[in-house]
């Protein structure tokens, strides 16, 4: 298991060549598929690198949720690395764009599997300092102007991070996650738990992208490449909300009410306000970036709601949009390749152009929107159906009418990308490169896949949202008892 | 002691967010590092500190007595050094955000965003 983990992080920063990056991350969602394999049988794995027994050494943790989480973040990996050489010019990529991508998916794999504070931290780090890179990556001016808000914001965020983990430290004198969440469920004074977790709360909503902290997002995700803007949808804001689930379900011990209250309601605004942003854009980019934000708002819910099947549709709900909003940012891509523009207002005609492409782009904006047999169907079902258990039925509400409007907007891009007659001069046969469309295509198949077999899948969820719902479980594990 | 480095603190993350709310992007970036050194100095006095009985440390008591704890340092070295690489490549970004725009005003940029 050390041995694994081990591999996984060497590995990474050995990838400097196109081929060998495509091979690291197959190599990489390998890897994680036999952590899952393994978490499935033997429960939660808890391993202490550098021989310090928990709580005073760095534990790296990994329960079906991270191994879950690690297994989807690899594969999208593989396709962002089989896209990425059709897409991103050559400029970029001998400036180091794939050790940074690496970089990055060692921040957030850490990130995932780390079972402790300020560990943690240190993987947000290294993951947000590769994206800080990866977005400036190029350098023109509303590139810059982007990464300037995203630097700001998410140094900012982490500070907050860091403010909670010292309040935290100083007054429960450890570091460790399961030591804390056991320390703290002996307290009676609740007044530095509740503290530090808001600013907890803040960091991560900042970082995923919550109502009130979502302003950064679209104006800085549209700038980059968007093979990067796909990876960093598919993969950093997930970890906002993975970190956010962990720290509820372990740290939550006091006021239990007014959390999920305060959870639901930012949640409820988050979704609602992110697909009427999306609803307003013309820009394919900012439409997506805005999806972000309201997707999130439904893993939160799930969150908020708290029971098995809450969490369980959350992390299903997770997995798909990994797959789907990657998948709809590289469609994207291809219609920019094909048609030279973002912008809706100068696009059309690509269905009579190439239904293949517009295929690609129907599969996962369906799934994202919650059209029955793919994914994002089953997804929302079980987020919506563990809402009306949980008698939260304002919040279901809002969901559905959500998926209205998501249903809109995708259909938007559809309508005047693909469906409407080409304006005036617009061109709709530029090359597209090979790689590009396999990726794209490939993606699209697992988006489909995963709705396919949506039992087992969902069966896994299940488990990994009992195991979050029971936090002496990973406590248990990780401190021996 | 533990006064005095309170009140530092609150005096640094005040400059710091002021600095932040300016446009000129230069004074961003040293909010960012007033910030991060008031972050630092945080963890310094919530970790405790040697002589003196800080306020936080509640739940050390009787353990490891007259010994400092050495953890608290090593987070705030850790943080140090993130800090450092942050604030070296963000003013690196602004230094290519000038290059490319010739200001380093924000405001004068929104009109041909």
């Amino acid at each position: 298991m050390l041995f694994m983990v081990v591999l996984m992080f060497t590995r990474q920063w050995l990838a400097f060549q196109q081929g060998f990056s495509i091979f690291a991350s197959i190599m990489l969602t390998f890897v994680s598929f036999l952590i899952l394999m393994d978490v499935q049988q033997n429960g939660i794995l808890a391993i202490q690198p550098g021989s310090w027994d928990a709580p005073f050494g760095i534990t790296l943790v990994a329960d079906l949720f991270s191994a879950i989480m690690m297994l989807t973040t690899s594969f999208v990996a593989i396709i962002i690395m089989i896209y990425s050489p059709g897409f991103i010019d050559k400029e970029r990529q001998t400036a180091g764009y794939y050790p940074l991508a690496f970089g990055l998916l060692m921040g957030v794999n850490g990130a995932f599997i780390t079972g402790d504070l300020f560990n943690m931290y240190v993987w947000y780090e290294v993951m947000l300092t590769s994206s800080f890179v990866l977005i400036a990556l190029g350098g023109s001016a509303e590139q810059l102007k982007g990464s300037i808000k995203y630097v700001t914001i998410n140094f900012v965020a982490s500070i907050f991070f860091v403010s909670a983990i010292g309040i935290l430290y100083g007054q429960a004198g450890t570091l460790n996650m399961a030591d804390l969440a056991s320390k703290m469920r002996t307290w009676d004074d609740s007044t530095y738990i509740n503290s530090a977790l808001m600013l907890f709360f803040i960091a991560f909503s900042v970082k995923s992208a919550l109502v009130p902290f979502f302003f950064w997002l679209p104006a800085s995700y549209h700038t980059p490449p968007i093979a990067i803007t796909a990876l960093f949808a598919g993969t950093l804001t997930k970890v906002g909300v993975y970190t956010m689930f962990r720290f509820y379900s372990l740290f939550v011990v006091f006021d239990q009410q007014f959390w999920q209250i305060f959870i639901l309601t930012l949640a409820g605004l988050t979704m609602f306000i992110g697909v009427l942003m999306a609803a307003s854009q013309f820009d394919i980019r900012k439409i997506l970036s805005f999806h972000i934000i309201s997707q999130v708002g439904y893993m939160v819910m799930g969150l908020g709601i708290f029971t098995v099947s809450g969490i369980a549709g959350a992390i299903y709900f997770t997995v798909h949009n990994m797959l789907s909003k990657t998948n709809t940012f590289l469609a994207g891509g291809l219609v920019y390749q094909r048609s030279g523009s973002y912008d809706l207002k100068y696009l059309g005609g690509l269905y009579k152009a190439s239904p293949f492409i517009a295929l690609l782009f129907f599969v996962p904006a369906m799934s994202l929107a919650g059209i029955p047999p793919l994914p994002g169907f089953f997804g929302k079902f079980f987020l919506i159906k563990g809402g009306f258990e949980a008698h939260q039925y304002f919040i279901t509400g809002v969901a559905i009418l959500t998926g209205l409007f998501t249903l809109f907007s995708m259909v938007k891009i559809w309508n005047e990308a693909y469906w409407k007659k080409e304006p005036e001069g617009v061109k709709t046969d530029m090359k597209i490169h090979p790689s590009t469309s396999i990726a794209t295509t490939l993606l699209a198949v697992a988006v489909i896949l995963l709705g396919v077999f949506a039992g087992p899948v969902i069966d896994i969820c299940m488990q990994a949202g009992e195991q979050i719902v029971n936090p002496q479980m990973y406590i248990s594990a990780v401190l021996g008892k | 002691m533990l006064f005095l480095l309170a009140i530092l603190v609150g005096v640094l993350y005040g400059a710091a967010v002021y600095l932040l709310l300016r446009r000129n992007i230069f004074k961003l970036i040293l909010g960012l590092i007033f910030l991060g050194h008031a972050t630092n100095l945080l963890l310094f006095v919530a970790g405790g500190l040697t002589s003196g009985r800080p306020a936080f440390l509640r739940g050390l008591q009787g353990e490891a007595a007259g010994m400092s704890d050495p953890l608290p340092q090593a987070l705030i070295l850790t943080a140090i050094v993130i800090g450092l690489g942050v604030t070296a490549f963000a003013l690196t970004l602004v230094y290519r955000f000038y290059k490319v725009t010739k200001t380093v005003d924000f405001d004068q940029l929104s009109e041909n965003e």
